[in-house]
């Protein structure tokens, strides 16, 4: 037991926790706090991939910004303990079987995978963020731009949506 | 037990620093609000807490045991788990943002089993310090909107909404301002960060980069006030307005969670101001002015003296003990310095860096001692009209400057 | 060093909590996290892919997952309030007429 697999571990339990208490929460204040905890719980995973760029832009976007504005809406809405209709209830049996299911079946055809990639112990010399940020620059360039007009047409679209009638 | 040692060596190392920085910034939160206390009132021909011990000094020992035997009562309806995770949010996330800052250059000059001790709880290639203390501060502002939102009342909902707004708003410009410093510095870390400005170590204090970064560092600075929720940007949590803003409902030990988290950040923030535009632990002095190595030396023996002499004439027997006894000591440290040179070196980084700190946590009291607080709208309006832009024109501005001085002089 | 495997397996496992939030959930703003959640998953293979074969594609990919996100995220919930204002709910089952 190497500490970076206990380290795993502990993190993923924490990752699978936050869902399954997003699922088992009654009030969306609760999820949203659950979600963010398995943001965080993703980061540290990300940190133990060496991949340290994605985890600080991770929690600074997903838990930093993405998440506010959930519960910000959640806030302004109001929203109060969810009821649950006896149409969801009969959802939930099937759902849960078939969700386990999906997951099985992807789990297991990974499992079986004979090569079992066990993984390089360092994506090259340089850090993740001068190649990544050399990555976008160069071969990633169109995507790029393409992403910030994409920003741009969030923004505008937000700022229309959130407007108040013109009576 | 030499082996377990030997083999945990780092974590143990590791968990001793967190333990002394823990109780060294508690004791220095305290004794700023105290700083705070006693130049406001000064700033305001008023003599500030002058009663509790010496010259006040014993003022934030008071608080404290005020602040744990006040009635701590829980307003109904509040949502129980997230009322009390606020603030331990709040704390746990400013406390945290501190172990990423180095405090001096070189480790002690004694190893623990082989493992070298450096004067910061990061290691010193952590190649992302500043982004990791981005992304602690932008998860403060849970604490803030959660603490708002669970005291089940309008005036705190509202301030609590307003102030994470707030620092939402203002954390964009904080970190576009910093990239004109990354730039030049070509990494995250904090300690390339510092040597990036020890390039030319004659210039001395002309190679710090607030001269190259002076919009970037206005920007920094003014972004950073209104994250931590300063004046001049206090309004959120200002009396007349929102009665106590977010942290109304909450009494004795939670609101002095949310007051240590506050005057934490100050202290964060003074020391990446220090580090990212003042030199962090580099000497204002030119290297070869060897001299000034004794500046320490000079301040802490003449203060010392001063104490000694404040207190042998003081009202109170107590002051005329406690007093003499800390001038003693500030005397006894500065001639410590002058008769071991070894030391004396040692110190020069933390020194300059503490220094520079202390005068940055300076202009934060002057500024809450002088200037009126922006209206709500004023205050978004500034940060996204004003500051916004003028960081995304300092990144253009020195990557252009960067890319000429690249191609015309082909240096980097 | 941790097996990819065990990576993709979580992301496995994320990905199926957050489908079965997705069904489950009634509360529109529910169903919107669980999306996220699903993304999350997914970011998580991108990036343990991406160490295990040494390039970094994947992370940059999870870059641009992330900054999706947070626009469908910005105009999704401006989506969410204005349907909350019209019909004074955030229950899905109650938003299933086009008629208010």
């Amino acid at each position: 037991m190497t500490a970076p697999l206990v380290v795993f571990f502990v993190l993923a339990a924490l990752a699978v926790i936050g869902a399954v208490s997003l699922i088992l929460q009654k009030h969306p204040i609760h999820s949203a706090l659950s979600l963010i905890v398995v943001m965080i719980a993703l980061a540290g995973l990300y940190l133990l991939l060496g991949a340290e760029f994605v985890a600080a832009v991770q929690i600074i976007v997903y838990g930093g910004a993405i998440m506010v504005l959930f519960v910000f809406v959640i806030m302004l809405l109001n929203a109060g303990i969810e009821e649950h209709t006896s149409i969801s209830k009969m959802a939930g049996a099937p759902g849960l079987l078939l969700v386990v299911a999906l997951a099985g079946f992807v789990a297991a055809t990974i499992a079986r995978s004979t090569d079992s990639i066990q993984g390089t112990s360092q994506t090259g010399e340089m850090s993740s963020t001068l190649g990544i940020s050399s990555m976008i620059f160069k071969e990633f360039v169109y995507p790029f731009e393409l992403t910030s007009f994409l920003i741009l047409v969030a923004v505008l679209g937000a700022t229309v949506l959130a407007q108040r009638e013109k009576s | 037990m030499n082996s377990f040692l030997s083999t945990n060596a780092e974590l143990i190392i590791t968990l001793v620093k967190i333990v002394m920085l823990l109780f060294i910034v508690l004791t220095v939160n305290a004794y700023l609000t105290w700083f705070e206390r006693k130049v406001v009132a000064h700033m305001q021909s008023r003599w500030g807490p002058h009663r509790v011990g010496p010259h006040g000094l014993l003022q934030p020992l008071a608080d404290g045991v005020k602040f744990l035997f006040k009635e701590d009562p829980t307003p109904a309806g509040v949502d129980k788990f997230v009322y009390y995770l606020a603030p331990l949010l709040s704390l746990a996330l400013a406390l945290t943002s501190l172990a990423l800052i180095p405090f001096g250059p070189e480790p002690l000059p004694w190893k623990f089993f082989g493992q070298p001790i450096y004067l910061g709880i990061a290691p010193p290639d952590v190649n992302v310090g500043i982004l990791a203390l981005f992304a602690i501060t932008a998860m403060g502002v849970y604490g803030v909107a959660l603490a708002g939102w669970s005291s089940n009342s309008k005036y705190p909902l509202l301030g609590g909404l307003r102030s994470s707004a707030q620092m939402i708003s203002y954390e964009l410009a904080l970190t576009m301002s910093v990239v004109g410093v990354l730039l030049m510095a070509g990494s995250f870390n904090l300690k390339k960060i510092i040597e990036a400005q020890a390039h030319h170590p004659e210039w001395g204090l002309f190679g710090w980069n607030i001269w190259p970064q002076i919009l970037g560092f206005f920007c920094f600075f003014v972004a950073a006030v209104a994250e931590t929720n300063r004046v001049p940007f206090d309004l959120p949590e200002a009396e007349s307005e929102l009665v106590a803003g977010f942290h109304t409902e909450y009494a004795s030990f939670k609101f002095a969670m949310f007051f240590i988290a506050e005057y934490t950040s100050m202290i964060t923030v003074s020391c990446l101001c220090s580090i990212m535009f003042f030199g962090g632990w580099l000497s204002p002095f030119p290297a070869s002015w060897t001299f000034t190595h004794y500046l320490p030396s000079a301040i802490l023996i003449p203060f010392g003296l001063w104490v000694i002499w404040d207190g042998i004439r003081y009202e109170t027997i107590f002051g005329r003990i406690l007093l003499p006894g800390l001038g003693t000591a500030f005397a006894a440290l500065g001639a410590v310095f002058v008769l071991l040179p070894d030391v004396n070196l040692f110190i020069q980084g933390p020194f300059w860096l503490l220094s520079k700190i202390f005068v940055f946590l300076f202009v934060y009291v002057w500024m809450r001692g002088t200037l009126p607080r922006f209206r709500y709208d004023q205050l978004m309006a500034f940060g996204w009209k004003l500051l916004l832009p003028l960081s995304i024109v300092n990144v253009i501005l020195t990557s252009f400057a960067i890319l000429a001085k690249m191609t015309w002089w082909g240096t980097k | 060093m941790v097996p990819t495997n065990y990576y993709v397996i979580l992301s496995a496992i994320l990905f199926g909590l957050g489908v079965f939030a997705f069904i489950f959930k009634r509360n529109i703003i529910t169903i919107f996290m669980s999306i996220e959640l699903m993304l999350n998953a997914v970011n998580l293979a991108f990036v343990a892919f991406s160490q295990a074969l040494g390039k970094l594609d994947g992370q940059v990919f999870v870059l641009f997952v992330i900054v999706v996100a947070a626009a469908e995220a910005a105009v999704g919930l401006g989506i969410i309030i204005l349907i909350a204002r019209n019909r004074q709910t955030l229950n899905v089952e109650r938003v299933d007429l086009l008629k208010l």
